[in-house]
């Protein structure tokens, strides 16, 4: 049986990684389950300086899913490579580093200090975050300037590249095409949904950050659909993700057009979900009589 | 099973399903000789859920997580003071410092009582406060421990508070404490995704940053807190 996958170039043992922001810096999560049997480790995303994030509350629950404004707390690039890194470059896994900037100058900083970073495969690069101020989000959610910043990171990278695409824009297939052309190696969707939560007592958002990112089962369907709309817009390959809690839901996405799968807010609520559907996508696969996990991407029979 | 220490905590599966969807976080009320026990009040969907359980029922359970309340030394005098369901985090410790503790427990009213007859065989003085009067001294526990360092001045350098509530509650006792000089560790509650560590959801403001109640805390030293 194949398992193995390759995402612009990165060579991944199996199709399934941890979604940026869910798993830390891989260290909480070695107490429960041994690290060397994921596909990959996606990172919390970094940024230059160290950031403090948003005022809390920063989590609350909803139906399904759970809404967050963390606001990209993080220790900065040269603490992840000093502190960090090490640890994760123990085991044998694909470490794939999440990062971003407030400015174009300050993306192409930071990917460039990961470059010479030994032990970094690959690079997702975070254009999407609804949690911060307007001004930033056009990053993710204009086409224009899309383009510009992920021109600039591609000139001084030759990691590879993942774009992890923005949901809440009007046109998915359209912001891929845009990040295809600006030199993207692969694509990751979903991010977060903005959403927002009202206590009706107080007549407060639920939120520090009033507005949140929206994660989980709640929001899957949209991820699906996303992924399908992606996959048939482009030709590099897809790193889905939105709401997956089982090897079902991962498979679904397979089928929509993904080559790989993170699983994110899963393990929030179980720490070893990611290794539950590693081994519920091999027994599928035993019992589909499959040989190549790569058999299964983007065979949805939409007539 | 791994051994807790006093004011750690576990993070409970309610549900099974998807709604509610994440773990709930109970402080470690008592460690028994086959498990342990959690204390809660009901007080939306996943505690309602609890209760609606058959024995025998299979949780998912995380834990023990956290850090732990820092016990006194030999010479030192601890004070527990607990709001509401608070109780359950500072149980263990009236339980572990047996006869040692003078307890201020603050409830709204006589039927939210908890382990009265137990913390009273198990503490130095039980002392109760109900906000309506029902019982005890009307107020809260905050008064009860104004009253009861203003009267032993003598002793303030052997104190040690031990504190768990809501927070305006813990944030006056923390007012206290600084006012009497006397060192207080409080156990914080926050909105918890994860409870491990990583999803960074559940910071506290302190001097030194924003930390994380699930794993710096859920104890903190209340000078370190910036209310």
């Amino acid at each position: 049986m194949n398992l193995e996958v390759t995402i612009g170039g990165l060579k991944l043992k199996n199709p399934v990684m941890t979604a940026s922001g869910t798993f830390g810096y891989g260290e909480e999560y070695a107490e429960f389950f041994d690290l060397n049997r994921l596909g990959g480790v996606v990172v919390k995303g970094l940024s230059l300086l160290p950031k403090e994030g948003n005022p809390p509350p920063r989590v609350v629950e909803t139906a399904a899913g759970m809404l967050n404004a963390i606001g990209l707390q993080n220790i900065g690039v040269e603490n992840f490579i000093r502190e960090k890194l090490p640890f994760l470059k123990q085991f044998d896994t694909s470490i794939i580093v999440n990062f971003f900037g407030d400015s174009i100058r300050e993306y192409t900083e930071v990917a460039e200090r990961l470059n010479s970073a030994d032990g970094v495969h690959a690079l997702e690069m975070n254009i999407s975050c609804p949690n911060k101020q307007a001004g930033w989000c056009i990053f993710g959610t204009d086409p224009k300037v899309t383009r510009e910043v992920i021109r600039a990171v591609r000139n001084v990278t030759a990691l590879p590249l993942i774009v992890k695409l923005s949901p809440n824009v009007t046109d998915i297939a359209l912001m891929a095409k845009v990040a295809e052309d600006a030199g993207a190696d692969a694509l990751s969707l979903i991010n977060t949904i903005t959403g927002m939560a009202i206590d009706i007592k107080t007549r407060k958002p639920k939120l520090g950050n009033i507005t949140g990112g929206l994660s989980g089962p709640a929001i899957k369907p949209i991820a699906v659909r996303m992924v399908y709309e992606v996959y048939r817009a482009i030709k590099i390959p897809v790193v889905g993700m939105g709401g997956i809690m089982s090897a079902e839901d991962a498979i679904e996405f397979l089928i929509a057009g993904a080559t790989a799968v993170a699983v994110g807010t899963a393990n929030f609520i179980r720490p070893a979900a990611a290794i539950g559907i590693l081994d519920g996508i091999i027994e599928y696969m035993e019992r589909e009589k499959l040989e190549d996990i790569g058999s299964l991407t983007g065979t949805v029979d939409a007539g | 099973m791994i051994d807790p220490l006093p004011g750690q905590f576990y993070m409970l599966e309610v549900s099974g399903g998807y709604d509610p969807i994440l773990k709930r976080a109970f402080s470690l009320f008592r460690k028994t000789s086959d498990g342990i026990q959690i204390l809660y009040r009901i007080v939306g969907k996943g505690t309602a859920m609890l209760r609606n359980m058959k024995e025998g029922a299979i949780l998912d359970v995380v834990g023990p997580l956290g850090n732990a309340y820092p016990l006194p030394s030999e010479d030192q005098i601890p004070l527990v003071i607990a709001g509401g369901i608070g109780i359950a985090s500072v149980f263990p410790v009236i339980e572990k410092l047996s006869g040692r503790t003078y307890v201020f427990y603050g409830i709204r009213t006589k039927n939210e009582i908890l382990m009265v007859e137990e913390i009273q065989k198990i503490s130095r003085e039980l002392s109760i406060s109900t906000d309506d009067g029902s019982c005890d001294w009307k107020g809260t526990a905050v008064d009860l421990l104004n009253h009861f360092l203003t009267h032993r001045r003598s002793l303030i350098s052997r104190f040690l508070i031990y504190a768990c509530g809501p927070r305006p509650f813990l944030k006056e006792i923390s007012v206290i404490a600084s006012s009497y000089k006397v060192k207080a560790y409080l156990s914080l509650e926050e909105n918890m995704a994860c409870g491990i560590g990583a999803c960074l959801g559940c910071v506290v403001k302190t001097a030194s940053g924003y930390k994380r109640v699930c794993k710096e805390g859920p104890v903190f030293d209340s000078e370190e807190i910036v209310w």
